[in-house]
């Protein structure tokens, strides 16, 4: 496997960043989440939601069923703000 | 405030157990704006406030992480003459203290932001020494040096019971239980029902406020822009996104909702495209709230609760416990290891509401 693994393309968090998230204590979603930034950027985790749970799992030994999301903010894709402007 | 505290306390040697119901950064410190200002409008908050700045600007020196802080200073814009008026006064007693605050007319608003429409505006102030950090890494520097420094830090661990014993409390959680001879409410939003296990009513109450975040652009935008009458707030982050809020009324006061509402997303949406039209453009990409722990004079309450010894309350921030933590954890450290007490704990008592001694602070922004 190459060494650098980007699994949020987004905010640039690679395999070694949710690793040390994991070394540090944090092994929640929402923890690495805060911890990494991964799932902050346009994306907002439809893209590396799934393989940072993966990288977790492998981690820590928790099985990705019993691992919570973090909570999902809207809207549900990035728009533009004048849309909602106008709806006042 | 709990994590910043435990860490000037364990750097005194002092026995701290962190015990945060969550995990770190889910109350509001993970969840404000990062704004760190010196606007205000009495002395007090003032003088705390440039302390806590200049805690900020050597934060990476002193706790070893970057929290990405970036001084570009805090704008506000009146709409009104009567808003202009008390700028003016601000602005003065700002200046006393040495914070370089001026009033500015709108051509200077334009020098210094021409993507702002001044049509809605009659005058600003401009402080270049405010700042912005981004709050996560903040959390995590006071929490890895905390633990460095001794502290236990306990996640995922409420509190559900206080009892009091002959020499002082016994906290439980569903992990487990902790001896404390003393106690440090510092829940924030939460902290009415916490001290209410010992027996202490707290005047506070949660009020929802949200905030949101949009694709990261170019840097463009040096100041926090702010409007005093709407509560508006918006700054451009060391990556890139604008992150800002504004007030939208919600007048349940009897819990903390964390919900996310649409008729915020239509108020930003608005308030952001009157303020600078071209941001109409910009995508939003997430909202999310976080709840201001209110007080009857927009002041906070420290200090020893005076019907329970050994329990002593931290809370009461208005929005703005983020700001204050550096500076506040610094003196609370101190007055709990018999160093000198800072004049804020007898300002902010929890006593002075009965005793009616108020003095109001008018700069309670969001």
């Amino acid at each position: 496997m190459a060494r650098k693994v980007i699994l949020c393309r987004c905010e640039d968090v690679t395999a070694t960043d949710v690793a040390r998230a994991v070394k540090t204590g944090f092994s929640h979603l929402e923890e690495v989440k805060r911890y990494t930034g991964f799932g902050t950027g346009p994306c907002q985790g439809k893209e590396c939601l799934r393989g940072v749970a993966l990288a977790l799992a492998a981690l820590t030994g928790t099985p990705p069923a019993q691992m919570a999301p973090f909570t999902t903010r809207p809207p549900l894709s990035p728009t533009e703000l004048k849309y909602f402007a106008r709806r006042r | 405030m709990g994590l910043a505290l435990a860490y000037h306390l364990a750097r005194k040697k002092v026995r701290v157990v962190v015990l945060e119901a969550n995990h770190l950064a889910w109350g509001a410190s993970g969840r404000n704006g990062g704004g760190v200002r010196q606007q205000w409008s009495t002395e007090l908050h003032i003088r705390l406030m440039q302390e806590s700045v200049e805690i900020c600007r050597n934060f990476a020196q002193e706790i070893g992480t970057n929290v990405w802080m970036r001084q570009g200073g805090y704008l506000f814009l009146a709409r009104t003459g009567a808003e202009l008026e008390r700028m003016e006064r601000a602005v003065i007693l700002q200046n006393q203290y040495d914070v370089p605050t001026r009033l500015l007319s709108l051509d200077d608003v334009t020098s210094l932001v021409p993507e702002i429409d001044t049509g809605p505006f009659v005058g600003a102030c401009y402080n270049p020494t405010d700042a912005i950090v981004f709050p996560w890494p903040f959390l995590w520097g006071y929490a890895e040096a905390a633990a460095r420094h001794g502290a236990e830090i306990h996640t995922f661990s409420p509190v559900t019971a206080i009892e009091v014993t002959a020499n002082g409390f016994v906290v439980r959680t569903p992990k487990g239980r902790v001896r404390a001879v003393r106690v440090v409410n510092a829940a924030g939003a939460w902290s009415p029902p916490v001290a209410k296990l010992v027996g202490v009513d707290l005047p506070t109450w949660p009020t929802r406020h949200e905030i949101l975040s949009t694709e990261p652009l170019k840097p463009f935008l040096r100041p926090m822009v702010s409007v005093l009458d709407s509560g508006l707030y918006f700054s451009q982050s060391l990556r890139g996104e604008i992150v800002g809020g504004i007030t939208v009324e919600d007048h349940d006061r009897s819990q903390v909702k964390l919900g996310s509402r649409l008729a915020f997303l239509e108020a930003m949406g608005a308030g952001l495209c009157e303020v600078m039209p071209r941001l109409g453009d910009v995508k939003v990409v997430r909202q999310w709230a976080g709840p201001y722990d209110m007080s009857p004079d927009g002041s906070p309450i420290v200090g020893e609760a005076p019907v329970r010894p050994g329990f002593f309350l931290c809370c009461g921030f208005v929005g703005h416990g983020f700001m204050m933590a550096p500076v506040v954890a610094k003196y609370y450290a101190q007055h709990l290891t018999g160093g000198e007490t800072h004049p804020f704990f007898h300002r902010w008592r929890l006593g002075r509401f009965a005793e009616g001694e108020l003095e109001r602070e008018d700069m309670n922004i969001g």
